[in-house]
């Protein structure tokens, strides 16, 4: 398991067609199901396939299961029967620093990690908090769509309404060394759209974005990737500092620029990247 | 040798070793100097050609499964009380089930086609036919008509329009369908060739059957259901693994060593094909790579190919969309062409220069032997079409499939049925890996070098097998209900009753 989290696919835990195939996606991590996609009389029959898909089916992609919120009656069923299943993480919905410690208690003697979804306005404004909540809290989630019922506003594909939040809940993930995806895009026939509003989200800092549709999952890790000449110029940073090293220089320039330790460090992490998805291949 | 009920006894079994060696011999030059050709109706017309028991009759399928002609003819051959009639047809369609009846009381006796589905299939399988069915390939058809192995009495010719001298056109009239492919060769060799249209004019400018070959014409109403006929537009599949197949297969392409200028390629119209199309489009523009033709079934997609110069000719075998209908008339890089130039083995056939063609399977087993033919259960449900004349003239065969659907796995041990030998088969694409067949060495060393996701086709099944598991065998009478003819006439199967 590599800790690359450049696509999150949300699968409905209560389709055992689309549960069978959740891994041939090429999603990083995919999100199993119980809340939002799963109605309220499948909600049990959902919880018995993923069960059910988790003992009798190997899978090499990061595995998740979103369980029902703290305040509904699903919670604790979900957790109980998601703490014996092998799986890497628990998405909790519509965290708060109440909820995430509820739930790190009753994850005590398991190794599941928790992920938080953020899709309150108090959410955002806890989000630095909630994230410290818990040891086993390892990133976040922004979830654009209930976050505009509560702010009252329309979900845009442009998404003006969002930015302060997703500026706040990347830096507060950073801050604290945690990862970020961002809120899915909505329209899954609509390419282009998806395509720009990944972009943004990679610009701004978010590790990777959410799915909701296998179609979009190509197009988000495509852009995710780092693009062959992010590759060949972290090639050659390294390349330069080997040499510095060896002229015993303590700093030195690459193209008339001065390389700092920050130009380093991202070139470190690119070629590390690209090693982990094999992209090296074909590459100068 | 078994003795097969309608089955010739000198037959040959497929010999992967074989060289062809049948010559091309030109039978019949149909010209009966006349131009009074009109008959007022089909009863006029079969009145006048005295069909006798026995007879060979033939029918193309350009009009697929809005067809009207077939059943029309069989109903009033019925009618007339001739039996043990040979219906030698290029494809059979679900819209042809009145001859279930004809079959069932002994009108007709045996049918030959490279594809049968629908009704008419499973009373086939049923062992309902008198005499064995024999599948071949469209090649493979026009070898069998050339070499005079199937001497036609009379060839029914759907004909979308139709002038006074019987020059026919598939371009225009209200049940268009574009090129004519597969009823050429009929025209050409028939002892009796009958053009019936529902669009007669005074004269063709444009001609894809000459009417030097044409006996008769009759008028109809209407030929076909033009919402049988063709689709309005052919859509690539929104299914997200389909999409996946897509994408994998033109990785493939990309990294097979013969995408360069100059490549020719030939996909199917089903969704994922399409989609296969739409994604090595995108690598063309990327790459800046040029192809020669792409050939076959023509669809929209492949004529905005060669509008945009990505291709320079398309070669129509048939259309199977308005776009390409459009495109065929008025494209003069857009060629229609006969099954025989398409892909007969006696003659210099398009398939010998593709460098992919794009198919699906029904079934293939660890040997890469592919079933079109029959369904899982074994039943008749379509048959070769072009699937083994393809395999076999292109450089690089890729079968492209779910590893399953609704829990049906598509790798066997051994097909129910072989359509298409293991060894012109060179890629199997699935969304949980691409195997390569071992004896395509140089292809698994390209792909090593890359980052598809290679795995053995027992690695495939094994992991197939893990999630759906190993289906029952099924069980099946000794009576032999079909024969799978190869492309070079030799058998390659036979298809048993189901128990």
């Amino acid at each position: 398991m590599t800790n690359i989290r450049r696509s999150m696919l949300f699968i409905p835990g209560n389709n055992p067609g689309m549960l069978q195939s959740a891994d041939v996606f090429d999603s990083d991590s995919v999100i199993f199901d119980l809340e939002d996609s799963v109605a309220i009389d499948e909600k049990a029959s959902a919880r018995i396939l993923v069960k059910e898909l988790f003992s009798s089916i190997e899978m090499s992609c990061e595995r998740i299961v979103r369980i029902n919120p703290y305040d509904t009656p699903f919670y604790a069923s979900d957790i109980e029967a998601m703490r014996q299943l092998d799986i890497d993480m628990i998405l909790l919905p519509k965290a708060s620093v109440e909820s995430i410690k509820d739930l790190d208690q009753k994850l005590i003697k398991t190794n599941i990690n928790i992920m938080v979804l953020i899709e309150t306005a108090l959410g955002v404004e806890q989000v630095f908090e909630i994230l410290n909540a818990s040891k086993r809290c390892k990133g976040l989630m922004l979830g654009g769509e209930d976050l505009c019922v509560d702010l009252n506003c329309i979900r845009t594909k442009k998404g003006d309404e969002l930015l302060y939040a997703r500026y706040r809940v990347v830096n507060a993930s950073k801050a604290l060394s945690k990862f970020a995806i961002d809120t899915p895009y909505t329209d899954t026939f609509d390419e282009e759209g998806l395509k720009n509003d990944t972009l943004f989200s990679k610009s701004i800092g978010f590790d990777g974005k959410a799915s909701i549709n296998p179609r979009q999952v190509h197009c988000i890790n495509e852009i995710f990737n780092p693009t062959l000449d992010e590759i060949n110029h972290a090639k050659r940073v390294l390349e330069a500092k080997e040499m510095a090293l060896k002229e015993g220089k303590g700093v030195f320039s690459l193209d008339g620029k001065m390389v700092d330790l920050p130009i380093i460090k991202r070139a470190e992490k690119v070629i590390e990247l690209a090693l982990k998805l094999g992209l090296m291949k074909g590459t100068s | 040798m078994m003795t097969i009920f309608g089955y010739k006894k000198n037959y040959q079994m497929y010999d992967p070793k074989k060289k062809y060696t049948d010559k091309h011999i030109r039978k019949h030059s149909k010209n009966n100097g006349s131009n009074d050709k009109y008959r007022k109706s089909i009863e006029d017309l079969l009145d006048e050609l005295e069909l006798k028991n026995g007879m060979t009759i033939s029918f193309h399928h350009h009009l697929r499964n809005g067809d009207y002609i077939l059943n029309r003819l069989m109903k009033e051959i019925a009618k007339r009380n001739i039996k043990d009639i040979r219906i030698f047809a290029s494809s059979i369609f679900p819209c042809h089930e009145p001859l279930v009846e004809y079959i069932e009381s002994g009108v007709v006796t045996q049918i030959i086609a490279a594809f049968i589905s629908g009704p008419v299939a499973k009373t086939i399988s049923q062992g309902k036919m008198e005499k064995v069915a024999i599948m071949h390939t469209h090649g493979g058809r026009a070898r069998l008509v050339e070499s005079g192995e199937v001497d036609i009495d009379v060839a029914f010719i759907a004909a979308p329009t139709c002038d006074k001298m019987g020059n026919i056109t598939g371009s225009c009239g209200k049940s268009a369908c574009g090129s004519l492919g597969y009823a050429v060769t009929d025209a050409h060799f028939a002892k009796c060739s009958v053009a019936i249209t529902d669009h007669y004019v005074e004269h063709l400018g444009s001609v894809f059957i000459e009417g030097k070959y044409i006996d008769y014409i009759v008028e109809m109403e209407s030929i076909g259901d033009s919402k049988g006929i063709v689709s309005g537009t052919t859509q690539i599949t929104k299914n997200p693994i389909g999409l996946k197949i897509a994408r994998l297969t033109s990785d493939v392409i990309y990294h097979s060593g013969y995408f360069k200028n100059g490549f020719s390629f030939q996909t199917g119209a089903g969704g994922t094909s399409l989609a296969v199309s739409y994604y090595v489009k995108q690598l063309m523009m990327k790459e800046k790579i040029k192809g020669s033709f792409a050939s076959g079934g023509i669809t929209g997609y492949l004529v905005d190919m060669l509008k945009d110069g990505l291709f320079e000719q398309l070669y129509d075998v048939q259309c199977f969309d308005l776009e390409a209908i459009s495109s065929l008339r008025d494209n003069k890089n857009h060629i229609p062409i006969s099954a025989s130039k398409y892909a007969n083995i006696n003659d210099k056939c398009i398939i010998n220069d593709l460098d992919f063609v794009i198919l699906g399977a029904t079934e293939i087993d660890l040997d890469f032997n592919v079933n079109v033919t029959t369904s899982s259960i074994g039943e008749i449900m379509g048959g070769s079409g072009g699937h083994s004349d393809t395999a076999y003239g292109a450089n690089v065969t890729i079968i492209v499939s779910q590893l399953f659907n609704a829990r049906i796995p598509v790798i066997k041990d051994k097909v129910l049925c072989k359509t298409t030998p293991g060894e012109t088969v060179d890629v199997l694409v699935t969304e949980r890996g691409i195997a390569v067949n071992p004896k395509r060495n140089d292809l698994i060393e390209r792909f090593k070098k890359t980052n598809l996701p290679l795995k053995t086709i027992n690695e495939l099944k094994q992991i197939s097998d893990s999630l759906v598991g190993i289906p029952d065998k099924i069980q099946f009478d000794e009576k032999i209900v079909g024969v799978v003819e190869y492309r070079d006439g030799s058998v390659i199967d036979f298809i048993h009753k189901k128990l």
